[in-house]
């Protein structure tokens, strides 16, 4: 186990605002050095747990132990966690060095070893020699890189991180998923991190926990999360798919209308299922496909231009709608028909995602 | 050769300007009758007496009995300042950090006095406070003293009632800063491992400090003025500028001397104005931002 990192235990955690249950029995265990993301809609209480595990919020009933110890009723200044909050908050009224040294001075640390350590934790973000600076000069990328410096400074074992790049642009905040993955590789500490964005949830995480209306819907590896959807809500939370309506025909096919389907996975029971149509999964048929393959035939709708990819709609018969992309280079060009063409795509059967419809 | 052509934008510029001064006109007339002319006549007053002459003035900064009575409107003022912001603070914190309905009613208890004459909570701290008042009565009756305290007709029963006055122009700008302190830098600073104390004296006091000077000014200033409270608390013997001012008028009919005094103690209170101005823009301390 990595000294460095402390494990996290959720046990059956509740939170109840009146007759709103925040969140509803959770149970999470995450191992010391993981990268876990909770990742759900807003009102999913994925807020609500990062505050219960700052120590901002009293669980309703449930524990919570770091590295086997019971944190359930201890103060957020005794965890020793590093905390990073959506708008950053930091200290207006102090400089970057001053924010940066701040848990130092919390910790009683003599002011003699504060330059070094200080120095050391905005070199490791990318902002050497900003010390003297003011908050207000700082641009977004700039002050989330400070409060990281800031929550890193005192090597926490745990960090929390709330929608730290949700203010930020999207280039910068995809530069930032890539930044935050190495540094959390460097530093070996456990990030729980909150985002309502699945994209950066699969980008940087071990493992995704998606949540929704307070409970914890499935909790995967993102790949795993991907391609293995738990039910109807992740299907369609996870990834860009097309949710339809099938019938089950045995354990292991199903029928979208008048077309039976064959999946390399077990169809669940029970008679409300859906498909998951994954938009990437949908291959334009030009023979040289498995001959295991679905088909499914229908007539170009729409083509949307969308820079480094194209998406097509495609009508079956029985006015289902799927959309499939495709790379936006010549090849593809050439293969897909005018509007109102006709067009066969397969899917794979190990791409044939059944699960059981929840209501949204 | 050029041929200079009246511009029709510049024509409109100008029936705009005067669309605007005809607008305002009535706000600058008020301003005239009610402020620029009766500040302008005080201070003419107070240099013209069968012609013009600065005696007035000679006698406001050399005679004995107006240094002093400045020296206590000062200290007095300080005084009433330092003890608002004592009680006043931990008022507007703990409105600050109360849900909703319990914010709203801490406030409303601080401002409903504001709907009572300030003549009638002046007469109510006499009663409270005289020789035979509510709190020697009950002093005596537990035998914590035998003779009734002095506590009013001097200057600790002068200061209690102002204090009680002005109260409200503490605690409101420091409620209004307060609430524009992001309560996530609280729990940034017990993230971080900062005590709660640690956490008020380095995030919330540095923040709160806008409102600390904004409240002072405010108290200060207005207690640099006041009137009632010394007259009727203070047993003649805590004379305070304004009722320097009074007396000059009442009972020695110099308009010249009290015109003096008054714009002396405009200028002052300009001055610190100034000076607050400078940490803290105006709109702030007047409670408009």
């Amino acid at each position: 186990m990595d000294k460095r990192a402390e494990s996290v235990e959720i046990r059956s955690a509740s939170k109840a605002y009146g007759a709103v249950r925040a969140l509803d029995d959770v149970s999470l265990n995450v191992a010391a050095g993981e990268f876990v993301s909770l990742l759900g809609p807003s009102g999913s209480g994925k807020t609500t747990l990062l505050g219960i595990l700052g120590g901002f919020i009293l669980p309703s009933s449930g524990t919570i132990l770091f590295g086997g110890r019971d944190v359930t009723w201890m103060p957020p200044h005794k965890r020793d966690i590093g905390v990073v909050f959506q708008n950053y908050a930091l200290f207006p009224h102090m400089s970057v060095g001053e924010n940066v040294a701040f848990p130092l001075r919390a910790r009683r640390l003599p002011k003699a070893a504060w330059p070094d350590k200080v120095r050391a934790a905005l070199s490791m973000v990318g902002l050497a020699g900003y010390e003297e600076r003011g908050i207000a000069q700082l641009s977004g990328g700039q002050r989330q890189r400070v409060a990281l410096a800031r929550a890193m400074i005192f090597e926490p074992r745990l960090i929390l991180m709330d929608e730290p790049l949700s203010a930020l642009d999207k280039q910068l905040r995809e530069s930032m998923q890539i930044e935050l993955r190495t540094l959390h590789r460097r530093i070996g500490a456990t990030i729980i991190y909150v985002t309502h964005d699945q994209r950066e949830a699969l980008t940087m995480s071990d493992r995704v926990a998606v949540m929704k209306d307070g409970r914890l819907v499935q909790i995967d590896a993102p790949e795993r999360l991907h391609d293995h959807p738990a039910d109807s809500f992740v299907a369609s939370f996870i990834g860009e798919a097309t949710m339809l309506p099938v019938r089950r025909i045995d354990a292991s096919g199903v029928a979208l209308g008048n077309v039976l389907l064959r999946s390399a996975r077990a169809i669940p029971d029970g008679d409300s299922l859906m498909l998951a149509v994954h938009s990437e999964k949908l291959l334009i048929d030009d023979g040289a496909q498995d001959t295991a393959c679905n088909r499914l035939t229908g007539t170009v709708t729409d083509i949307v231009y969308q820079g480094e990819s194209l998406r097509i709609f495609l009508a079956l018969a029985d006015g289902i709608v799927l959309s499939l992309r495709q790379a936006s280079h010549h090849e593809a060009y050439s293969r897909i028909p005018p509007l109102g063409g006709s067009l066969t795509v397969t899917l794979h059967p190990e791409d044939t995602i059944v699960v059981p419809r929840v209501r949204d | 050769m050029t041929i200079s052509v009246p511009d029709p934008s510049q024509k409109h510029q100008r029936r705009e300007h005067a669309l605007m001064l005809a607008l305002v006109s009535p706000a600058l007339l008020v301003i005239l009758a009610l402020i620029v002319l009766p500040v302008g006549w005080l201070g003419w007053q107070s240099i013209y007496h069968d012609g013009f002459t600065l005696e007035n003035y000679r006698r406001v900064f050399t005679e004995d009995i107006y240094w002093r009575s400045f020296a206590l409107t000062f200290e007095i003022s300080l005084v009433v300042t330092g003890i608002a912001l004592l009680l006043g603070y931990p008022v507007a914190y703990l409105a600050n950090s109360m849900p909703k309905g319990w914010s709203i009613l801490i406030l409303s208890l601080v401002v409903l006095p504001f709907w009572t004459s300030v003549l009638v909570r002046a007469y109510a701290w006499l009663a409270l406070l005289q020789r035979t008042g509510v709190i020697n009565q009950l002093l005596r009756y537990l035998d914590v003293t035998g003779e009734p305290l002095a506590l009013v007709h001097n200057t600790f029963g002068t200061v209690v009632a102002t204090v009680h006055i002005l109260l409200p122009f503490m605690v409101l700008p420091l409620y209004a800063t307060m609430q524009k302190i992001p309560s996530d830098l609280m729990q940034a600073g017990a993230s971080l491992g900062a005590s709660p104390s640690l956490t008020f004296a380095r995030v919330f006091l540095p923040l709160s400090l806008p409102g600390v000077l904004a409240g002072c000014t405010m108290v200060f200033v207005l207690c640099l003025g006041f009137y009632i409270t010394p007259e009727l608390l203070g047993g003649g013997r805590t004379v305070m500028v304004s009722m320097l001012v009074s007396r000059n008028v009442e009972l020695y009919n110099q308009f010249g001397a009290a015109s003096a005094v008054a714009v002396v103690l405009l200028v002052s209170v300009l001055a610190i104005f100034a000076v607050a101005s400078r940490f803290i823009s105006l709109d702030r301390i007047l409670g408009q931002k």
